[in-house]
């Protein structure tokens, strides 16, 4: 780890321990929106690391943002920094200033088209679905066509319509329409921004918050198996036990590898190849350490009251968001057939030569 | 529990130059090697392959110059072996001393041992075979009864050692034998010796595998004598240089490319019609391989930065061992042919051999349950 990332995970996880309390955390679910966490994290500057120094943001690069939504996911802090971060990056590379206040993007299904009016671009019209956080956040940032051409576009609350979905960790994932909506500002999108690139660093973001979740839950089985007595031993004496963790070990050290190699990819250049493998990897291991998390932790595990939930529910849905395995796997499935099977070796060696 | 962590790492341009030299080696050594030759990965063996390896320097690559060593980084070491490994090269002979015997000497050997030794290991001349197992011990190594009984200038050693894989090929073995016993401690009064497998006494017996391979062997020791300098390190201390050898010998790129071959041979059937579903299973065991090298890479990383990264290489070799296990099992669910040991195709064949040889790929070098066992204590379960 740089410098930057070393500073950054302090801060996150002090940040994050501090105020992601478990009510925190209920309330978030009944809706509430949590003032002080958000607060929190806007003064410590961790909502905008993509965002370059002369924009106000933190001018550093994926590397750094990976470890703040590591951090995250593994508190379940539950606030649309995945998404104000990916905003941020889209608004700054269309040139527009970043507004302060919690962000998402639209849109993240890939056949929904959003359109500036022809003349002027002042106003928007189309609809998009399954946005994250849609109707919770101050302002979005939205690719949308114009005359042809993509444009970024930035959007406040007030301007468009949002109807409530909720994942099944009661995150908004929100149907957002506008309605012929003022936009706040408009540009050319910048170089390399597409719907693939949203879809992308959407991915990634999901697959750093995973990762954090997945390492929270291995830590805090091996708390629960450590302090569990049945039988008259702590449960961490049984092989089985001692087995299912180790496997759940092995998976959590697989997605991080996996998550961070990524986000340096993509700060190196291309990495659509990269943030596939991760989403496969981490997917796979969110959905095995979910299971395994809660066998260990048996029925107390179950309850709401128990706080295991708000990792776990997280770690279902997020799997699913941003393509899920199988799509991310089919996508690398078919360039290595087309490739060919001798050339799967050297291009993989040649893709991490760095 | 004590953080996990696997560095990033990427291998430096000296690393990367050496890659093309040995690629090109391969392809002049290994032209005409065929699938199923290349399919036996790190327990194929070739006498005159070994000694070209050994002069073109990649044996000992990181050992000291002083016993005939390159002494370069542990990451161009990690390129050489992925690249043979990867080609399907038969190092074997040579492996095991590669891996473990010769660092073990360097660890606890005495200067004498290493003069001795591991000059002819690097020229990929001699070669070794682990002791360890015997009847009835399995993976209880402190259980263990052959022993050693002191005599003039030396030792008498007696007893069985089982599945010692490459025995009737070795020169040597490090042998892991009793010289003692204290009641309260089961891990004390072991030592290692280096045998030579010429010695009278000794019967090296092949048990074939269900493959019908003979790879591993019953040795049996009758009053074998073994001079007093053939000790390595402390009598008595055989569990503790056993427990750092064992841990160099889980983290390299053979604990997860083992069935790499017939990966290669699934991408070229399914790339004839490549179908929704066979893409997918193709896309994720390619997911796996690039996250596996990663994690192999940023392991010799921290080798090479003087750390024992020992719970991570244990990390490694779970899901390696998993992943080359998973091979064979979705190369027979995406395309259903029976595996066949004779006739066929590329494909049939490797398929055949690896469904039956991966069964071992969780047992040889500690078995799966020991591997999760030594996870467990690295996350200090109690």
């Amino acid at each position: 780890m740089n410098e930057l990332q070393i500073i950054l995970t302090e801060t996150s996880a002090r940040l994050f321990g501090e105020h992601v309390t478990k009510e925190v955390l209920e309330a978030a679910e009944k809706g509430a929106w949590p003032d002080d966490l958000w607060a929190a994290v806007e003064e410590n500057g961790l909502t905008k690391p993509l965002v370059p120094d002369a924009q106000g943001g933190a001018g550093a690069g994926w590397a750094e943002a990976f470890v703040i939504l590591h951090a995250a996911g593994s508190f379940a802090a539950p606030i649309p920094l995945a998404e104000t971060i990916i905003a941020g990056r889209l608004l700054s590379l269309a040139g527009i200033d970043t507004p302060p206040g919690p962000l998402s993007v639209a849109p993240v299904g890939k056949a929904e088209t959003l359109r500036l009016e022809a003349k002027g671009g002042g106003r928007i019209g189309g609809a998009a679905s399954a946005v994250p956080w849609g109707g919770k956040v101050e302002h979005v940032a939205v690719l949308a066509e114009k005359e042809g051409e993509l444009h970024v576009a930035l959007i406040a609350r007030d301007a468009y319509i949002a109807e409530g979905d909720r994942n099944i960790a009661g995150e908004a994932r929100d149907r957002i329409i506008f309605d012929d909506s003022p936009v706040v500002a408009a540009a050319p999108a910048g170089d390399g921004i597409t719907r693939e690139a949203i879809w992308l660093m959407g991915a990634l973001a999901r697959v750093a918050q995973m990762a954090g979740g997945i390492g929270r839950i291995l830590a805090e089985s091996v708390r629960y198996a450590n302090h569990r007595e049945q039988f008259g031993r702590p449960i961490a004496r049984f092989q089985a036990i001692q087995h299912q963790l180790a496997v759940l070990a092995s998976h959590a050290a697989a997605a991080d590898m996996a998550a961070e190699s990524a986000a340096l990819a993509l700060d190196a250049g291309d990495a659509a190849f990269e943030i596939a493998c991760a989403k496969v990897v981490t997917g796979e291991a969110a959905g095995l350490g979910a299971a395994i998390a809660h066998q260990v932790h048996g029925a107390i595990g179950f309850t709401y009251e128990h706080a295991l939930h708000f990792i776990t529910r997280r770690l279902w849905s997020w799997r699913a968001e941003f393509g899920a395995e199988n799509a991310w796997a089919e996508r690398i499935g078919r360039d290595v057939a087309a490739r060919g099977a001798d050339a799967l070796w050297s291009d993989l060696t040649a893709r991490q030569a760095g | 529990m004590g953080t996990i962590r696997f560095e990033p790492c990427t291998l430096p341009p000296a690393a990367e130059a050496l890659r093309a030299e040995v690629r090109e080696f391969l392809t002049a050594t290994l032209g005409d090697y065929s699938a199923i030759e290349r399919a036996q990965s790190w327990t194929g063996t070739d006498a005159d392959f070994s000694r070209k390896v050994g002069a073109r320097g990649w044996i000992g690559m990181t050992w000291p110059k002083a016993y005939g060593g390159h002494e370069r980084s542990a990451l161009e070491r990690y390129v050489v072996l992925e690249e043979m490994l990867a080609a399907g090269a038969p190092v074997a002979a040579h492996w095991v001393a590669d891996r473990q015997s010769g660092p073990l000497l360097l660890r606890f050997g005495t200067e004498d041992q290493r003069k001795r030794f591991l000059p002819p290991i690097i020229r990929g001349e001699s070669y070794f075979c682990i002791g360890m197992s015997e009847p009835d011990v399995g993976s209880d190594l402190a259980s263990i009864r052959a022993k050693a009984e002191k005599t003039d200038g030396g030792w008498i050693v007696n007893g069985t050692k089982l599945w010692t894989s490459k025995a009737h090929y070795a020169h040597f073995m490090i042998a892991l034998i009793r010289t003692g016993r204290d009641p309260d401690d089961r891990h004390a009064g072991l030592s290692q010796f280096l045998i030579d497998m010429g010695s009278s006494g000794i019967t090296v017996r092949p048990i074939r595998n269900l493959i019908g391979e003979e790879q591993f062997n019953e040795v049996v020791f009758e009053d074998v004598f073994v001079p007093d300098d053939m000790l390595i390190g402390a009598a008595g201390a055989g569990w503790s240089q056993v427990t750092a050898e064992l841990a160099l010998e889980r983290s390299g790129p053979d604990r997860y490319l083992s069935s790499y071959r017939l990966l290669v041979e699934l991408i070229r059937e399914i790339a004839k019609e490549p179908t929704e579903r066979a893409t997918i299973g193709v896309g994720r065991l390619v997911a796996r391989l690039a996250t596996l090298r990663q994690m192999s890479i940023s392991v010799a990383g921290m080798i090479e930065a003087g750390a024992s990264p020992a719970l991570e290489g244990a990390l490694v070799k779970e899901l390696g061992g998993v992943f080359e296990q998973d091979i064979p099992r979705i190369a027979h669910d995406l395309i259903g042919a029976a595996p066949l040991a004779e006739g066929g195709g590329d494909f049939d064949r490797v398929l055949a051999y690896l469904t039956q040889a991966s069964v071992a790929f969780s047992l040889r070098g500690g078995t799966r349950e020991i591997l999760r066992a030594i996870i467990a204590r690295g996350l200090e379960l109690r």
